[in-house]
């Protein structure tokens, strides 16, 4: 599984950070930024998925690989 | 009991629908006419489902931040006294200019950037409690939550934290009793860009290190320094902003835990839950509504609205609304999808949701590990705020 964001979308709620803090992070302004590039670890996909159902704006997408 | 049809007539200040709004916004919400409209207090309408308030969020160019207050002249014409040119930028600004009005006072808000305030906050709330342990009962609205939040922003802006009961009474003006009342509103608003005026002085004249007021006068846009009624402006919104809020959101939930004592447990057992704990009480307490003025002639949902309408946002309806929440009047520390809106959405989303979170969390926190077991005095004698921002004002707890 892998993450793709839409920073356009992003308005830093920061709800993926507090759902999967292994996967989201934080830039200078709060905008989400995505620790992980490539291949999720399969441990942290539940959490992924949580993020993913967090975010107000939608604007985290997960592509099944 | 009302017998008004609250799709035509609702009245957000009717003593009933301050106690408690949701059987009120149910009943709009699963009428014919989900998006409501009232003649009262200026004129509004009012969306009640999670999809229609978030899109009217997110649709900053037809629902503009002209007038965000949820009362008064809706296009924002009243007399605003002295200081008349300064905002409260970024909440009042539309683009382009909120751009930069909100890229400025971002990197003061970001998670690693508030983290430092956690010792203070929990120093904080150690100090309150002190004061009434012994006596085996406190008001946990005036006595506790009333009392975080305005200390924090006064350390945060470098303003003396022991005018904090006075800034207290300054943003009520404004966020409470002004609502109803254009004349206390406009005298609240008056002391408060007052005070920052001399402030903001102040720092002119005596530049700070590490000191938010001098870093913001500094600041520079396009090669040119920022005008000071916007520094002004920011103070002014950090203030009105930071502490009606938060202060609500932490009494509303303490109120909640005091009549839960399975949640009070879970919490104990289990302290990997918090995070997502904050985020549920921030759903089911979510204690602001913003209002946008309609830009232009549209329709919205079957709604004829004109340029220049009101329209509210009800963040504590989007966050009840069954459509998007599963048993959404369930407080759920493990549900699995929360995509609340406590915060807003769109581009003039809570610059401050990571201290407000960072603030809600320390002070339960603080609370259940001082006074693990609690409950309220006479739960009839609750008293809340609405409007605007919602919470508990004065909640009895004995223990
Ligand atoms: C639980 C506490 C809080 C809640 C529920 C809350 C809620 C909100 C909401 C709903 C908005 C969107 C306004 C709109 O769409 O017009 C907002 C904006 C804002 N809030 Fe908060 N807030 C809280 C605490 C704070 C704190 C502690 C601060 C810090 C000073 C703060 C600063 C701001 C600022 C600066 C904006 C304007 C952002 C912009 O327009 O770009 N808030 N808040
Ligand atoms: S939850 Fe969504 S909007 Fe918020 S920071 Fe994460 S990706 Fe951005």
């Amino acid at each position: 599984m892998k993450v793709q964001l839409d920073y356009d979308a992003c308005h830093g709620h920061q709800s993926c950070a507090i759902a999967a803090p292994e996967v989201f992070g934080a830039d200078d302004y709060g905008n989400a930024v995505v620790l992980i590039e490539g291949d999720l670890p399969v441990e942290l996909e539940t959490k992924a998925r949580r993020a993913e159902g967090n975010c107000p704006e939608r604007a985290i997408t997960l592509i099944d690989s | 009991m009302t017998t008004i049809d609250p799709t035509t007539d609702y009245d957000i200040f009717d003593p009933e629908y301050v106690l408690n709004p949701f059987p009120t916004i149910d009943q709009i919400r699963e009428s014919e006419c989900p998006v409501a409209h009232t003649e009262r207090w200026g004129g509004s309408w009012m969306p009640t489902r999670y999809a229609d308030i978030v899109a009217v969020a997110q649709e900053h160019d037809v629902f503009t931040s002209r007038q965000i207050l949820v009362t008064g002249p809706p296009d924002g014409q009243a007399p605003e006294g002295a200081y008349a040119g300064v905002a409260a930028p970024p909440i009042s600004s539309d683009p382009p200019e909120h751009h930069w009005h909100r890229r400025l006072i971002l990197p003061f808000f970001a998670p690693q950037a508030v983290a430092k305030y956690e010792p203070i906050t929990r120093e904080l709330c150690h100090s309150l409690i002190d004061k009434f342990i012994d006596k085996g009962e406190a008001d946990s609205a005036a006595d506790y939550a009333q009392q975080i939040p305005v200390r924090v922003i006064a350390t945060m802006l470098g303003v003396p934290t022991d005018m904090s009961d006075t800034f207290t009474g300054w943003v009520r003006g404004v966020l409470e009793a002004g609502l109803m009342d254009q004349e206390v509103r406009l005298e609240a608003r008056g002391n408060i860009l007052g005070f920052f005026h001399a402030q903001v002085a102040d720092r002119i004249a005596n530049p700070r290190e590490d000191d938010l007021i001098t870093t913001l006068l500094n600041s520079e846009i396009d090669g040119q320094k920022v005008p000071v009624e916007y520094v002004m402006g920011v103070c002014n919104l950090m203030l009105v902003a930071g502490v009606d809020t938060t202060w609500s959101s932490i009494g509303a939930s303490l109120w909640h835990l005091a009549q839960h004592p399975e949640h009070r447990r879970q919490l104990r057992d289990d302290p990997e839950l918090w995070p997502a704990a904050i985020e549920e009480l921030l759903r089911m307490y979510a204690p602001v509504t913003m209002a946008r003025i309609v830009d232009r002639d549209i329709e919205f949902q079957g709604c004829p609205m004109h340029a220049g309408d009101r329209v509210l946002m009800s963040f504590p309806a989007a966050n009840r609304d069954p459509r998007q929440f599963e048993n959404p009047n369930e407080v759920d520390f493990e549900r699995e999808h929360n995509r609340h809106v406590a915060f807003g959405a769109g581009i003039h989303r809570c610059a401050g949701s990571n201290l407000a979170r960072l603030e809600l969390r320390i002070a339960l926190q603080v609370w259940l590990e001082r006074i693990p077991e609690f409950q309220l005095a006479d739960p009839s004698a609750v008293t809340w705020a609405g409007g605007q921002v919602r919470g508990t004002r004065v909640a009895k707890v004995t223990f």
